[in-house]
């Protein structure tokens, strides 16, 4: 990407104004929700290895989100440093999710959908009724933000850039990966398993580490968002969650870099202006996702494109057979 | 009664709940291929429309009838106008089954509350039977009997009638049964409200023993999930065998290890799913 290009530009731009959103959006209350919009982005950027390029659904990610953080949270309460509980943390999530894999991808497509659910329902149950780990119910609180590298993130916007920091990293991380051979392979094993295994390639190791690097990323997200909320609870790790997460990767658009990241600014707004005015989040998160599912399959950003031009042609018959001949 | 005696009852009796329950859930896996993740939308369902039956004065089984049948129009709606959609993608079929649960779920706490709701006994089986020197209480034992004959029926109804064997035909091969003039996207619409309509039956008569609550429906589902893929999809005697291990499982599980009530419930079930993934009573995919 060239700087002087027009993607370079707005890049730029973009960047200028995410790192100085501490500044001109002024009330902290919305610098916490761009903090939480980075960190579910965070968490919908790993999850789109997987739906996206990976062509694997699951409804399980919100159990390696928790563990991160119910794993960081046990390490704060239990006095450690900050470098011990991060590495302690997503070391945890990354074996977690190892087990995760080497058990879902016994299965593909409806499969693996469903040994998720499985296994994200077992983790929703030991967070839940483990109580002398997990703290049942009542979930874990840490007393105080912990200081990595002797920052002070007690406030709103110290907090927003050190996430801004994680964010920016994944989403290079993420560009490095979708361009490399690896990200290449992965495709290939999404559209035609077979052919790349007639290639010589192992379809399932691909997947394998795929969904290392996808929970490494949900477990990142997992303790930020611990570090922001110092608090977790089974909702966490909830059904509901991943359902959430997996409509923030489907609404913006799988397998493209920006999408995730729009989806999951999107549900955040929703989510916000939903409780804000009805009690009913539940309802609004079901009924997007089934409109979604039916009318915008391809995600929010393309569809709508769609839509609207179907929607010209619907008024406007007589333009679109003008520019419809101009366009073949 | 002790307290073994008293939890292989209750293991039995939830048992026949889940037959009830995971009997639609595995005809429509096994003939529409999808998990339908409102199937435990639809227990609740059919338990709030039974509580409101009850409400307005009908008596227990008929407002347990009624509020099956009132499910089994609702599943009926929703195969034909939304599923039907999306035929051949049963990955978005599987999400949109997802977000209607949702909104079943908010739906059912806006309209009935978000506190418990107790249902009460028919008067007529309150109380205990004596058995074998011992007292069993009635009502359990009626609805392992009503879960048995419904079992019966609906073996009766696949084996020995055209319909039955039509539906037989479509699970086995869709694309053959098509060819050879069955309306396989009737069949959807049929077993898909049959099954909706059972589950909700199952709300209501579960009423005594559950309660209606927020959250029936996310505590059944799972439980219906796991007696299918123990059981394999698509096979009645899986379900029934599958859903007595599962009662089993869930109320031994909760005595001996109540911290790890749930990872007893869906270890063997991942167990089966890497040994075993067409389920014990299924046929492997061809």
């Amino acid at each position: 990407m060239k700087l002087r290009s027009p993607r370079g530009i707005s890049a730029a731009v973009a960047l200028l104004l995410l790192i100085t959103l501490p500044f001109w959006i002024g009330n902290s209350y919305y610098v916490n929700v761009a903090t939480q919009m980075l960190i579910y982005a965070i968490l919908a950027l790993g999850l789109n290895v997987l739906v996206g390029y990976a062509g694997l659904v699951t409804l399980g990610h919100a159990a390696l989100f928790g563990v991160a953080a119910y794993a960081g949270a046990t390490l704060i309460n239990a006095g450690h440093g900050h470098i011990v509980v991060a590495f302690g943390a997503l070391l945890t999530t990354v074996a977690v999710a190892a087990v995760f894999a080497v058990l879902a991808l016994r299965g593909t497509g409806l499969g693996f959908v469903m040994i998720t659910v499985a296994l994200g329902q077992i983790a929703w149950g030991i967070a839940y009724r483990w109580i002398s780990l997990t703290n049942g119910d009542n979930g874990v609180s840490i007393n105080a933000r912990p200081r990595p590298f002797g920052l002070m993130l007690e406030a709103a916007p110290a907090l927003y850039w050190a996430t801004l920091v994680v964010f920016l990293v994944a989403v290079g991380s993420m560009a490095i990966f979708v361009a490399s051979p690896f990200g290449a392979s992965l495709r290939g094993a999404r559209d035609q398993p077979r052919r790349m295994t007639a290639l010589g390639y192992n379809v399932w190791l691909i997947r394998f580490l795929a969904f290392l690097f996808s929970g490494f990323w949900s477990g990142v997200a997992g303790l930020l968002y611990l570090y922001y909320n110092q608090f977790v609870s089974p909702q966490t790790v909830a059904l509901s969650a991943s359902a959430e997460a997996l409509l923030m990767v489907i609404a913006g658009g799988t397998g493209t870099l920006l999408g995730p990241i729009a989806g999951a600014v999107l549900v955040i707004v929703m989510k916000d202006i939903a409780s804000a005015y009805i009690e009913r989040w539940n309802f609004v998160l079901g009924a997007i996702f089934v409109l979604i599912v039916v009318f915008m399959p391809e995600g929010l950003v393309p569809g709508s494109t769609r839509l609207w031009r179907w929607g010209i042609a619907a008024w406007w018959p007589r333009a679109t057979a003008v520019t419809g001949e101009t366009g073949e | 009664m002790n307290l073994w005696l008293i939890l292989a009852v209750n293991s039995v009796t939830l048992g026949g709940l889940l037959f009830l329950l995971s009997a639609g859930f595995s005809l429509i896996f096994g003939l529409m291929r999808i998990p339908n993740l409102t199937h435990g939308s639809m227990f609740m369902l059919g338990a709030y429309f039974g509580v409101t039956l009850i409400g307005w004065g009908f008596g227990f089984w008929l407002a347990a009838l009624l509020a099956g049948l009132g499910v089994a129009l609702f599943g009926a709606i929703v195969e034909r106008f939304v599923l039907r959609r999306l035929v051949g993608a049963e990955l978005a079929q599987v999400l949109v089954t997802l977000g209607l649960s949702f909104m079943v779920a908010d739906a059912c706490l806006m309209l009935w509350g978000g506190d418990p709701i107790s249902v009460d006994t028919p008067a007529a089986l309150v109380g205990a039977t004596r058995m074998f020197g011992m007292g069993f209480p009635t009502y359990r034992l009626a609805i392992i009997v009503i879960a048995v004959a419904i079992a019966a029926v609906l073996w009766a109804m696949l084996d020995r009638t055209r319909l039955g064997a039509m539906i037989r035909a479509a699970v086995d091969d869709p694309a053959m049964a098509r060819v050879v003039g069955i309306r396989v996207s009737h069949l959807f619409t049929i077993v898909f409200s049959l099954g909706a309509g059972l589950a909700g039956f199952a709300g209501v008569i579960g009423g005594p023993i559950l309660s209606v609550y927020p959250g029936l429906d996310q505590d059944m589902l799972p439980l219906a999930l796991v007696v299918v893929i123990l059981g394999g999809s698509g096979s009645l005697l899986g379900s029934l065998v599958g859903s007595f291990v599962v009662g089993l499982l869930y109320n031994f599980g909760q005595a001996v290890f109540p911290e790890l009530a749930y990872v007893v419930l869906f270890l063997p079930m991942l167990v089966v799913l890497v040994l075993r993934p067409q389920g014990l009573f299924g046929r492997a995919a061809p």
